[in-house]
């Protein structure tokens, strides 16, 4: 369970987060909507400790990011797997270093056992049928980046699944299929997820509940269906290219 | 329009930045040798960057060495000129390369061959997010990618030096004996004349703080930039100018300190 209380944060002068109390429960698949610079992925780097708040707490499992020790943020960490915006592959490795960094790292060393996964992960977000192992991620298109970012998150079997922007920079057949990817994962590994997304498609395909951040905080907490009748000019307003 | 700046306000913010970056800086070496007992499992990393900081910055370091001999050959000759005799020109050559010459400009060359590429290395991944990847897979940066460049930059630059000294030498005979007429054995008698093991160590120990701190400073500016590809370009620029100064001023420190 994710619980986030009165969490602040600024930089400098900037206000990001003025206050957000948001609890989402294992098994849920939440998305994060708002406007650009409104705060979502700042949110999303606080509960995996890469920011630290100005005020407020965030707990994961109980555990409290900001006071927790290094050792116990790193083991917490690899139970989380993130899908980065730029999926952020290490360019320096191939493929199959990539997807399998975190395991080598956690102490895997059956070169066999880590290929035998690598191609697994790549099976299951859809590039299976080609070997792309030893390709470089400067080889890959930005399509295949976001899905060798998914399958790296993915090697872990991690509890938990976050997803900055996932579609974002994409064309809409891949953005769709990156959509269908998230939902049969997210249905199949029963990951608690969260999405980070501007994609009014993509919440109402994936997400059960919806947050809308505005002005650095939580303006709207439902589902989807809500969200789409909400009368609130702020709302409507956001979701009306969407709906039109 | 120009602003108007209050010189005691811009002077106590230049402190405060300047005693917060050391800070950082200490910070991040403390932490870069917490994770030294953890080599052994890495040294794989530790191999590669030996690699990177060491035999491939090999070829640059000879050219350098050689050049930098030959030129010291003939300022002692054209210093010597008239006062003193060139039989001694082998051991002023020799001390002033074995003491100064290999290990700071070796240092130098290393400052903007790897101090400089660590930071655009670590800069790109910073700004694409490689950093943050590599800390959501539960990976400390610092033990990654701090740990084994700092040690790599630190054993390597000693070993260099040693390259660096032996061509510049032999760069100095080259000019001696086929432009200033002083044969072999006069040459190298006169090295071995005033040849003070102290000397080579002295020069050599002061590589290990060279190359630790020019691997350092790479490393701390390149997890610190932003902006993108322009904060990239800064980067690198900075480490370079930041590791060359630490160089000089480290190498008055040790030398008031060994000579």
């Amino acid at each position: 369970m994710i619980e986030i209380h009165n969490l602040k944060k600024s930089f400098d002068d900037n206000e990001v987060l003025r206050g957000i109390d948001i609890t989402i429960h294992d098994g849920e698949t939440v998305a994060i909507i708002g406007e650009s610079g409104c705060g979502k992925s700042v949110l999303l780097k606080h509960i995996i400790g890469l920011l630290q708040p100005d005020s407020g707490t965030v707990k994961v499992d109980g555990i409290s990011i900001a006071d927790a020790k290094e050792d116990v943020l790193y083991a917490l960490r690899r139970r989380i797997g993130f899908l980065f915006q730029s999926a952020a592959l290490f360019d320096s490795m191939t493929v199959y270093e990539n997807i399998v960094l975190g395991l080598w790292e956690a102490g895997e060393r059956d070169e066999a056992k880590l290929r035998q996964i690598a191609t697994e992960k790549l099976g299951l977000v859809g590039l299976g049928a080609r070997s792309l192992l030893d390709f470089k991620p400067s080889s890959l298109s930005g399509g295949m980046k976001k899905r060798v970012g998914l399958a790296r998150a993915l090697a872990m079997q991690p509890q938990y699944m976050f997803y900055d922007e996932p579609t974002t920079g994409l064309d809409p057949v891949t953005s769709d299929q990156i959509d269908y990817l998230i939902l049969s994962l997210t249905e199949s590994f029963s990951t608690t997820s969260l999405i980070i997304t501007h994609d009014l498609f993509t919440v109402k395909r994936i997400a059960k509940r919806v947050i809308y951040l505005n002005k650095g905080l939580v303006f709207f907490d439902g589902t989807p269906k809500e969200l789409e009748q909400s009368t609130d000019k702020q709302v409507v307003q956001f979701i009306e290219r969407f709906v039109k | 329009m120009v602003k108007n700046r209050n010189p005691v306000r811009f002077l106590g913010r230049k402190i405060v930045n300047f005693l917060s970056e050391f800070g950082e800086i200490s910070r991040l070496l403390e932490r870069t040798f917490s994770f030294v007992p953890r080599l052994g499992r890495d040294r794989i990393l530790l191999f590669n960057q030996m690699a990177h900081i060491g035999s491939n910055s090999l070829p640059l370091v000879v050219i350098i060495g050689f050049f930098t001999g030959m030129v010291s050959a003939w300022q002692a000759a054209s210093q010597f000129k008239g006062l003193i005799s060139l039989s001694l020109l082998g051991s002023a050559v020799s001390r002033a390369i074995f003491m100064e010459l290999g290990p700071v400009l070796t240092a130098i060359v290393i400052a903007g061959r790897v101090g400089a590429s660590i930071a655009a290395e670590l800069g790109t991944m910073k700004v694409t997010e490689q950093i943050d990847a590599l800390e959501s897979l539960g990976i400390s940066p610092v033990r990654y990618l701090s740990t084994p460049r700092v040690i790599a930059g630190t054993l390597m630059l000693p070993i260099l030096t040693i390259f660096a000294n032996v061509i510049a030498l032999i760069g100095a005979f080259v000019v001696a004996n086929f432009f200033l007429g002083i044969t072999e054995k006069v040459f190298f008698d006169s090295v071995k004349r005033f040849f003070d093991l102290k000397d080579v160590f002295g020069g050599l120990f002061k590589t290990f703080f060279f190359g630790g701190v020019t691997a350092l400073i790479g490393v701390h500016v390149g997890l610190r930039t932003t902006s993108g590809a322009e904060g990239v370009g800064k980067s690198s620029v900075r480490a370079f100018v930041l590791s060359a100064s630490m160089v000089l001023i480290l190498d008055y420190v040790l030398w008031t300190i060994i000579f």
